[in-house]
């Protein structure tokens, strides 16, 4: 063994610089963006439109983030994307693992091709019927209101294939059994037995709905007109939009609506990797 | 089981059948209201001229005539693919080698890598296509221009130009999805039992035919799972165009959604954009079928058990 690695370390070395090298290009390329962001952020716009531009970050943080909060209402934005992503991410955890619970272990008659359906359901592009939709949440009133974004947000084929694969591998026949014969309903073993067996499952698909709710924007910017109910989002674009293009400005407000995400993202790194290769391999 | 309890199995049996159905009908519920019906009326509104306010009336075949006569929804179909191809094949190409570096056992600092790599993915992509707006700014002081001028090349207009544009949005799309596949194809990688290159390696395989025989046709599988998402990723490619280039979507940049929503809900015409739907639907359908025909012919793809 110890002969084999030296080998090995010997034939590779100039490979191993190249390969290292690669990374950390591969590396700076994406972080670069960030930077540059941040840069932008704390600089004037008549110091972003000077040639060379700058590249190094300036003095005026704060000053650009005042001009944010006097555009749009970033913290009442902020708020809405989070209140809408929390309620979506509970709703569809909850659905899902009900659902899922129900294909991996119960028997009922259609159950092949009912879970066949929603499997299909993932396949359709969702714009196809935005008009349509848009149409219906007029019709029910909901134009501006976060039940628009929160009750079709429910519906997730996605969720319920990973939940019923985790339930399937996780939660052993015999416990379902032994819990029948103690009586229990079939809400009760979901409950008191397969949830608490499958936290790991949650949090994964938890942060992944959440993740998608909350960078979401065709849905929200059709259905959500009045500024004071924008998500994040609609109102970044509305702040790119405005007339006069203060870019310090514009990517101050970009840069805070990241930093969030990011620290969300730092935090639950590992879990969030694995969750997302999982359920790719697995599908 | 035991034959004492056999009549009480029947009325179990059924209160089992019950709480199913009651349990997986919300999912089947939502999705016929928002998904099933939005659909089929689509299909319906497709023949129909309706600005969303006054009454529908019927139009026959004219709404596609008219969505067939505009060279802007040539130029979309156009945009999608093209954008679509420089932004996926690049991507998948070069995250099979960042997965193929991160996989490899000499590598220190893997986790740190795959972390730097895959931040672009969680950012949203209308503040990736803010932060690349500002890159590819059309003035002299954007980024991608000073660069350039080094290269005594423009300043280019990016968001007017026919190639400039494209570039531009598919250098958003590149940058947020390559970290993102790289992960899943790095996931591919480590499933691939190690005995495999042990024994090629004892056989006197050389690294690259390692690669050539054992890594890529493992990858097979992973890789068709990555094409498809990808294919169908970018026949939604939306928000990069109308965040680049701004509402009115020139046409050397607006995508198939983009000319669809930019129908509806620019101009309130509802008829020709269910039109357009339909057609990206027929395209995508289409795609999907061809992308499931070559999944097959190529190896048996993993069954759901």
């Amino acid at each position: 063994m110890a002969a084999k690695k030296e080998v090995g370390e010997g034939k590779f070395s100039l490979n191993k610089v190249l390969v290292y090298l690669f990374l950390i290009t591969g590396s700076l390329v994406s972080l670069f963006p960030f930077y540059y962001m941040f840069v932008m952020a704390t600089r004037l716009n008549r110091e972003i439109n000077s040639v060379p531009p700058p590249f190094t970050p300036g003095t005026h943080l704060v000053e650009n983030f005042q001009k944010v909060t006097s555009n749009i209402d970033f913290f009442g934005a902020m708020w809405n994307s989070f209140f809408v992503s929390t309620t979506i991410t509970i709703g569809t955890l909850f659905l899902c693992s009900l659902a899922g619970y129900t294909f991996a272990k119960l028997e009922f008659k259609g159950k092949n091709v009912l879970f066949v359906m929603i499997l299909v359901t993932m396949m359709v592009p969702p714009q196809l019927g935005l008009i349509p939709q848009y149409y219906i949440i007029t019709t029910l009133g909901w134009l501006n209101d976060f039940k628009a974004l929160i009750i079709p947000g429910l519906i997730n084929a996605f969720g319920i294939f990973w939940m019923r694969q985790y339930i399937k591998e996780s939660v052993p026949f015999e416990m379902i059994e032994a819990a029948k014969i103690d009586g229990c309903s079939n809400f009760r073993i979901y409950w008191n037995i397969v949830v608490p067996m499958t936290l790991p499952a949650f949090a994964t698909l938890g942060i992944i709905v959440f993740m998608h709710v909350w960078n979401d924007f065709l849905w929200p910017l059709v259905v959500l007109r009045d500024p004071s109910m924008h998500t994040l989002q609609v109102a970044l674009r509305a702040l790119n939009d405005s007339r006069q293009m203060d870019y310090g400005m514009i990517m101050s407000g970009t840069f805070w609506a990241t930093v969030p995400l990011l620290i969300v993202f730092l935090l639950f790194n590992r879990l969030f990797i694995q969750s997302l290769s999982e359920g790719a391999v697995k599908s | 089981m035991e034959t004492s309890k056999k009549a009480k199995w029947l009325t179990e049996k059924r209160r089992t059948a019950l709480s199913a159905y009651l349990f997986i009908s919300p999912f089947f519920i939502l999705f016929a209201i928002f998904g099933l019906f939005p659909m089929i009326f689509s299909f319906y509104l497709s023949f129909f001229r309706w600005d969303g306010l006054n009454p529908m009336t019927f139009n026959g075949f004219k709404n596609f005539e008219f969505i067939f006569n505009d060279p802007v929804f040539y130029s979309s179909i156009k945009n999608t693919f093209i954008i679509g191809i420089m932004g996926t094949l690049p991507q998948i190409i070069i995250a099979i080698l960042i997965a193929f570096a991160l996989n490899s056992t000499l590598i220190r600092f893997r986790n740190t890598f795959r972390t730097m790599i895959f931040l672009p993915y969680i950012t949203s992509i209308v503040a990736v296509a803010i932060i690349f707006g500002v890159v590819f700014n059309n003035q002299p002081f954007g980024f991608a221009n000073y660069i350039l001028s080094f290269f005594d090349v423009g300043p280019i207009r990016w968001d007017a130009e026919y190639w400039p544009v494209k570039i531009a949005i598919a250098t958003m799309v590149f940058w947020r999805w390559v970290g993102y596949n790289t992960i899943i194809f790095l996931a591919g990688m480590q499933s691939i039992p190690k005995e495999l290159y042990e024994a090629a390696k004892m056989d006197g395989a050389t690294l690259s035919q390692q690669i050539r025989l054992i890594t890529l046709p493992m990858l097979k599988p992973i890789t068709m799972f990555v094409v498809f998402t990808a294919t169908i990723g970018s026949f939604q490619l939306f928000t990069e165009p109308l965040i680049f280039l701004g509402r009115n979507l020139r046409e050397e940049g607006i995508t198939m959604v983009a000319y669809l929503w930019r129908d509806a809900f620019v101009y309130n015409s509802f008829g020709t954009a269910s039109a357009a739907a339909i057609v990206l639907f027929l395209i995508i359908i289409t795609l999907t079928a061809i992308n499931l025909w070559i999944t097959n012919r190529i190896g048996r793809s993993k069954k759901i058990s």
